[in-house]
């Protein structure tokens, strides 16, 4: 074809000859790359680290709770899949290595690996099942696959010790070495660097040609299916991938608080995360960085502050965020650097 | 004789008392700029989409390059060359001109479902895009979300989505339905100017356009092939005729 050669002499020249059109193909090929503010999430870590030793335990469920509403993004944000039951993947995730570490394999890596596997499993299988359906009918489906897992575990308490949560787990030390100790620092760096991972691969996958695809069905679902996509398939792709994140997520929690409980399997955790995710700002990869911090921390406040009526707190929190920031903190930053160029 | 590149025997859908496609045999040839016309209801876009795979027939079959395309969901027709446009523009709306166009370019070329390269680095597939739009005039539009354009121009970027996807039947439904008058003659030449070896069909009521672009005519009405010709021959035909003048008379 003769065309597209044209047009990629004129992307080689465009230092000589600015061309708006040769511009946006740059513009357009070059949105996956790097840019400096991507460093801020991890630079506020570190500095968490230093600034606030005496939060390191708070500071890593924080950093687990994050990968948690990553998962979350890439389902909902990404593949316009509204689910009211991804705590069934952070469960399954968390009770997979914490069944592990309680029956005499505590080796923290291998039980994240094992916790990826058994909810991607649960997501494959039941994504299989309620994906054919879509907005509300979807919605109640997500709802009880949680529901289902979550009675399960209620009715095996001979296995997970039921109400009184999973005793007796002993997660062994970070490669051989490192002990998970009382002042979380081991903690704080596995969380840290699983986090880290996670995002170098969900960053790798929204940019890529399956990320734009899902974010075509979510856009227009009837379109996708005209241009031939495979809708169904990528759907469940998306569903299987984020509920292996939200269980290595569940998993984080398991093996750094050493306990796991019915509730993290329950309906609150999965519409936490979501309040969390809507705080920050869904599909565009950063908004849990946001939420889950602005969230967790308000928590951590607010309840000491008012043991009683915290809720009070996030809820008017909430309120205000839908009223004055449609698209959570990160619509609002765009908002204000659109105003900003406009003045300029 | 060649295949022909569409080919529908037989083709009936009803919905329990309203029938719908009432035994349509319709033969398309490559590269054929052929019509579809006929009064509101007569099931013009019912055939759209039952050969297209949106709508499964109630008997008959429906051939792709003599291939029997009938069991086939709409994704592998397309990968047959078989495409479409929509009578209501379908696009992303907030997603850029040039990434609506790329994103079907990349799933023609199997590139949709990669998980791990970056879409940035599908060069060959966004230029190829760009070269589209530059065909449809769109260049400078190509980094505006789709929303923020004129009707208009969603509907040539529609068509600049076809041929992302090389299609070898495309049918094109009411391309210019919505468009102000003063526009739709760019969509015309747009479509005038599509390669020649594309079976084209158009489903309109607009008779400008039709007479404009089709060779020959089909009439569709209540579900059943009424007549099928040369231009000149549908225009002069009596029974089109009344089918036209009566609808309009009982309004």
């Amino acid at each position: 074809m003769a065309a597209p050669r044209s047009v990629r002499a004129r992307v080689a020249g465009i230092a000589a000859a600015p061309d708006s059109g040769a511009a946006a193909v740059e513009a357009f090929a070059r949105r996956h790359r790097f840019r400096p503010y991507e460093a801020l999430p991890w630079l506020a870590a570190l500095a968490a680290y230093f600034l606030f030793p005496g939060y390191l335990p708070l500071a890593s469920q924080i950093l687990a709770t994050i990968l948690f509403a990553l998962s979350a993004d890439l389902v909902l944000g990404y593949a316009g899949i509204v689910t009211l039951g991804q705590a069934a993947f952070f469960g399954a995730g968390a009770y997979t290595a914490g069944l592990l570490a309680a029956h005499g394999w505590g080796e923290p890596i291998t039980g994240l690996l094992a916790a990826a596997v058994t909810a991607a499993a649960i997501g494959f299988l039941s994504g299989l099942v309620i994906l054919r359906s879509t907005g509300l009918s979807l919605l109640m489906q997500t709802l009880v696959v949680a529901a289902m897992l979550g009675e399960a575990a209620n009715k095996a308490s001979a296995i997970t010790g039921g109400d009184d949560g999973l005793q007796g787990m002993q997660v062994w030390p970070l490669f051989g070495h490192f002990e998970f100790g009382l002042y979380g620092r081991t903690a704080f760096f596995y969380c840290f660097a699983v986090l880290f991972l996670c995002w170098l691969a969900v960053r790798r996958i929204v940019h890529s040609g399956f990320g734009r695809s899902l974010t075509g069905i979510r856009e227009n679902v009837g379109r996708m299916h005209a241009i031939g996509a495979p809708v169904m398939r990528r759907r469940l792709v998306a569903y299987t991938i984020s509920a292996a994140l939200a269980g290595i997520s569940g998993a984080l929690v398991a093996q750094t608080t050493g306990f796991v409980g019915l509730d993290s399997l329950g309906l609150e955790r999965s519409g936490t995360v979501l309040i969390m995710l809507i705080i920050g700002g869904v599909g565009r990869l950063y908004g849990a960085f946001i939420g889950v911090p602005l969230y967790m921390v308000a928590q951590d406040r607010f309840s000491s502050i008012e043991p009683v009526y915290w809720y009070f707190w996030i809820g008017l929190l909430m309120v205000l965020l839908v009223t004055f920031a449609r698209g959570g903190v990160l619509g609002l930053v765009d908002r204000l650097r659109i105003w900003g160029g406009k003045r300029r | 004789m060649s295949l022909p590149a569409l080919e529908t025997r037989g083709l009936s859908k009803s919905f329990g008392a309203l029938t719908v496609a009432n035994a349509i045999d319709f033969r398309l040839d490559l590269g054929a700029r052929r019509a579809l016309i006929g009064p509101n209801g007569a099931g013009k876009t019912s055939f759209v989409n039952l050969v297209t795979g949106v709508l499964p027939p109630s008997a008959g079959r429906i051939f792709v390059n003599g291939a029997d395309v009938t069991a086939l969901p709409q994704a592998a027709r397309v990968k047959r060359g078989l495409v479409r446009t929509f009578q209501i523009t379908q696009l992303c709306p907030r997603l850029n001109v040039i990434e609506n166009v790329t994103l079907a370019v990349c799933e023609r070329r199997g590139l949709g479902g990669n998980l791990w390269r970056p879409a940035g680095r599908h060069r060959a597939a966004i230029e190829e895009a760009y070269a589209l739009l530059e065909q449809m005039g769109l260049a400078e539009e190509a980094l505006r979300p789709v929303a923020t354009l004129a009707y208009g121009r969603q509907r040539l970027t529609e068509i600049a989505v076809a041929l992302g996807l090389a299609p070898k039947v495309l049918l094109l439904d009411e391309p210019a339905a919505g468009v102000p008058s003063g526009e739709s003659g760019r969509i015309i030449d747009a479509i005038e100017q599509l390669p020649a070896e594309i079976a084209l069909l158009i489903i309109d009521h607009d008779m400008d356009l039709v007479f404009r672009l089709a060779r020959r005519i089909t009439v569709l009405v209540q579900g059943r092939v009424l007549v099928e010709g040369p231009p000149a021959e549908i225009a002069a035909d009596p029974r089109v005729r009344q089918v036209y003048l009566g609808e309009r008379a009982a309004r």
